[in-house]
């Protein structure tokens, strides 16, 4: 972590190598630990420290840019005049927002300090005790303990400055049987909010709960959908159209939806950056306030998340949802992202949701989920750790995992129940979080099976 | 360089560190994506860090930093010494790493032209005459390409006595072709899906893809599939590209045969194999016409390289001889629990990550047939061309594949046009149901750079060397 002075001095200095072109600034720092285990062991266990900045420098229509972690002054004169250069041989682009001042994100503290000093010894405790009761219950857990103080950075040439700095703390676990598995991940902020056992016993009670599945003739039915596998859905509707990219070129499944009904009246999700049931993320690397937008009220869609790029473009004002320049290029190509997403909780418990259910299946997580066709975001993929039938509002065995290809608007379109409780889950990889509740659903459509 | 880890060694050593690994990696990144005629971006990057892997008291510690100075390598030394000795606490059984690895040497990878050398305006000039060869066909909404060069120097070092250092360059590119209808919309990629293209190559690459050569005719595609009849349901015999094929060799049967998944240490994420221990030698996992090969030595492969991430040597292994099971892909410390030693197999994805088991190149060995005569002797089936979607189960056994577009089979010609083709099947099912591989004429090396494993997340790079195949009565068309 370099701290707020460091951070300004920083891009301060990087702005001043840009002159006389104006120029945008991104700083990304990282202390990240993880504590993975499996076989009831501890395996791998590992830490990283990282800042790098961004620098992206505007002549007129024309941008180019560079990022680097070499933060020393020869490193930031490389990356600045690598800039610079690309910018000079790049082609004009109309859609290109003009670099403004940008009116500074309200703080909100979201860093923990406990989380951020998390020992490995801390891990290596929590960790064991679940693995000693998982082999004491003759299973073997696997997962990882995530813990990460992050801080992020943004200033341009027309005086915008902003920083933020927060914590993350991410629990997953996979307790497997013969034959059978459980599953259970949480995140927070704080690393004290996470009920470590509590998610052990879950992970514990579905292994133990799965024994024994039997095979299921794939078919269209009722599920209930644990958090995890409603979770999947939300994602899966995000990076296959809640970005304004996606709509302007034609992929998304808001088009021709937008105003619509397209989903039951129970469905609410939303994006809030502010969110401290969430991860907070108060601005984008464009400096701009992240603002909260409603994906899906009362089941009709409301519409996109923009960066600048895209509201200029669509004449629609940024809402905060650049996407990080430290990604990949490809990822890039996603456009603005919606990254602190949520669905409206319910008045159903789990057991009520089953409960109203002849027949059906409860299903604890989806995996490997791929979108099939984007416009109606068709999506094929497993269930996992933990499928369960329903009889008559009761679960009556485990079954072998299932797959799957299904339309997630149309299922979302048969909601019939949702849970009171959310769960906040985090991808890594991207940087997103979603909280997402269990629902029902009138209708998902099975088509394989695994042997 | 190796100053700086051989200190860092040292110190592990005086730590109380039974072995110690270290590697410092700079990494420059060169992307270009030009979208709808405009440079969405044009940037580079670079990447330098090291990271120090102990092993202490039977536990494993590792600890990564960006910043090279001498005193940062100290204090994430003592890091990684703690962390591992937090490992031991919750241990398993004893780590054999088994014999000693002292690689000495250098690699870089050959290449005809540096592509960091050739002009900003020559690497756009392709990108803008791609765009333009797909503006020219009528119905296409979004045109995207985008070229990528990567050159990552590493110094690695060891306690055993390693002593290597290579220079890695990748070169990429690809474009797509996006056509909207009337609740419709269709891509098309060239040379294959998710962008790009990559090989361990230089700027020659690029020339011999021909990217302006090929855009107006993936556009004409993409604008031609919107109304395609859709792949019909039921079971067909299939004809998969190289391209394809080379996808379904990468989740089929490179990830299976990872060893670390095998004994469960991906259980969490990724899943584990069906090809267990006891299949080693016994199993038959395809026909005789499937021979499967991974090798870290065959040219231009994303796979390519002098020695992994624990020093270990480029080298050849064969993985499915006449469609019988009988090799994985391995590290130091997996290899001795089978009573083997390690083929290779350890990278990491950048200087702040551990090496895990990863594929380097696998291949479908070259069968005999070409496209031309594969497709006249089929009397009724589908040929399926480029990934699209690709989902598979966390024992890699039952998958279902989307790829760009299909065609209808018919006394031995290709006919009709068929849009959101899709396959599924099981895969020692599937791969027993191969009963012919094209040959060299139609072998190409494929490249997979987003290849993603671990916790937390890495994105390999590997390589496939693949040519379209048939498959017999496999079930197609699986819609919603």
């Amino acid at each position: 972590m370099i701290g707020e002075d460091q951070a300004r001095r920083l891009a301060a200095q990087a702005l001043e190598l840009s002159r006389p072109d104006r120029a945008e600034v991104a700083l990304k720092g990282t202390s990240s630990k993880l504590t993975r285990f499996a076989n009831n062991t501890v395996h791998q266990n590992v830490s990283e420290s990282d800042a790098r900045i961004c620098v992206r420098i505007v002549q007129g229509e024309r941008v180019g840019s560079a990022i680097t972690n070499r933060l020393e002054p020869e490193g930031l004169a490389v990356a600045v005049q690598k800039a610079r250069l690309f910018a000079s041989e790049s082609a004009a682009d109309p859609h290109l927002p003009a670099i403004a001042r940008q009116a500074v994100a309200a703080g909100l503290d979201s860093f923990d300090q406990a989380t951020a000093e998390h020992s490995p010894d801390a891990r290596a405790e929590a960790v064991g005790e679940l693995c000693r009761r998982a082999a004491g219950r003759g299973l073997n857990a696997s997962g990882a303990f995530r813990v990460a103080a992050e801080e992020m950075a943004a200033a341009n040439s027309e005086g915008t400055f902003a920083y933020h700095a927060g914590t993350a703390a991410d629990f997953q676990t996979v307790v497997m049987g013969d034959g059978s598995s459980g599953w259970a991940h949480a995140a927070h902020w704080k690393v004290g909010e996470l009920s470590l056992p509590g998610l052990g016993e879950e992970a514990i009670r579905k292994a133990v709960e799965g024994k024994g599945p039997r095979s299921f003739e794939p078919q269209a039915t009722a599920v209930v959908l644990d958090p995890y596998a409603t979770a999947d859905l939300v994602l899966m509707l995000n990076l296959v159209g809640m970005g304004a990219q996606s709509l302007i070129k034609g992929q998304s499944w808001m088009v021709d939806r937008i105003g619509k009904q397209a989903m039951s009246e129970q469905v609410n999700i939303w994006d809030d950056g502010r969110d401290l049931e969430g991860l907070p993320l108060l601005f984008d690397y464009e400096g701009v306030a992240k603002q909260r937008v409603d994906i899906v009220k009362g089941g009709v869609v409301q519409g996109p998340v923009f960066d600048g790029k895209t509201a200029k473009r669509l004449g629609a004002v940024s809402t905060g949802h650049g996407l990080s320049p430290f990604l990949p290029t490809l990822a890039r190509g996603f456009g603005p992202l919606a990254m602190n997403l949520r669905m409206a909780a319910g008045d159903a418990t789990t057991q009520e949701l089953i409960a109203s259910t002849e027949r059906g299946l409860y299903i604890t997580r989806f995996h490997y989920t791929r979108t099939v066709h984007p416009r109606d975001c068709v999506v094929t993929g497993m269930t996992r750790d933990g499928v369960f039938v329903i009889e008559h509002g009761r679960l009556a065995y485990p079954v072998k995992d299932l797959r799957f290809t299904q339309s997630y608007v149309s299922a979302l379109n048969e909601v019939e129940g949702i849970g009171a409780e959310t769960r906040l889950l985090s991808d890594d990889f991207l940087g997103m979080s979603v909280r997402a509740p269990a629902i029902k659903i009138k209708t998902f459509r099975f088509t394989g099976t695994t042997a | 360089m190796h100053d700086l880890l051989e200190r860092a060694i040292e110190q592990a050593a005086h730590r109380g560190a039974q072995y110690a690994d270290a590697r410092i990696t700079e990494n420059q990144t060169e992307s270009l994506l030009m979208r709808d005629g405009i440079m969405e971006v044009l940037d580079s990057s670079q990447d330098n860090g090291f990271g120090i892997r102990v092993l202490v008291d039977g536990g494993w510690g590792f600890a990564s930093s960006h910043d090279l100075r001498p005193a940062e390598f100290e204090r994430v030394t003592d890091q990684a010494i703690r962390i591992a000795k937090a490992s031991a606490q919750v241990p398993g059984g004893k780590v054999n790493l088994g014999s000693p690895v002292a690689s000495r040497g250098s690699y870089v990878t050959p290449v005809r032209i540096d592509p960091f050398s050739v002009p900003l305006d020559q690497k756009i000039a392709v990108l803008a005459a791609a765009d333009a060869g797909m503006a020219r066909a009528a119905g296409v909404r979004v045109r995207e390409s985008n070229l990528v060069f990567i050159k990552e120097k590493k110094w690695f070092a060891n306690s055993d006595g390693a002593r290597t250092e290579q220079t890695i360059i990748e070169t990429g590119g690809g474009m797509v072709a996006t056509a909207v209808g009337e609740g419709e919309v269709q891509t098309r990629s060239y040379p294959t899906s998710f962008g790009r293209q990559q090989l361990t190559a230089g700027w020659e690459a690029v020339e011999q893809w021909d990217l302006p050569g090929n855009a107006e005719r993936i556009g004409n595609e993409a604008a031609a599939l919107l109304t395609a009849e859709r792949c019909p349901a039921g079971t067909s015999d299939l004809i998969l590209s190289g391209d394809q094929v080379a996808l379904q060799v990468h989740e089929s049967c490179g990830h299976p045969i990872e060893l670390d998944r095998v004994f469960g240490t991906e259980a969490a994420y990724a899943g584990t194999s069906f090809l267990t221990t006891e299949k080693l030698g016994t199993f038959r996992y395809g026909s005789e016409q499937v021979n499967l090969t991974a090798d870290s030595v065959r040219p231009r492969g994303l796979g390519t390289f002098g020695w992994d991430d624990e020093g270990v040597p480029a080298q050849s292994s064969p993985i499915i001889r006449a469609g019988l099971f009988i090799g994985y892909l391995m590290s130091r410390e997996m290899a001795t629990r089978i009573g083997l030693e390690s083929n290779g197999c350890m990278r990491a994805s950048g200087w702040n990550r551990i090496p895990l088991i990863r594929m380097t190149n696998v291949s479908l060995e070259p069968g005999t047939w070409t496209l031309h005569d594969l497709i006249a002797d089929t009397e009724d089936g589908i040929y399926m061309e480029t990934n699209r979607s690709w989902s598979i189960d966390d024992r890699r056994y039952n998958f279902q594949f989307g790829t760009e577009i299909g065609y209808e089979i018919k006394n031995g010609k290709l006919g009709r046009l068929y849009r959101n083709p899709t396959y599924t099947g099981i895969t020692p099912e599937f791969w027993n149901s191969c009963d012919a591989v094209c040959g060299e004429l139609d072998w190409r090396m494929w490249g997979t750079p987003n290849c993603g494993k671990g916790q937390p997340s890495q994105i390999a790079h590997t390589g496939h060397g693949a040519a379209p195949a048939r498959f017999r009565q496999v079930r197609v068309g699986i819609h919603q």
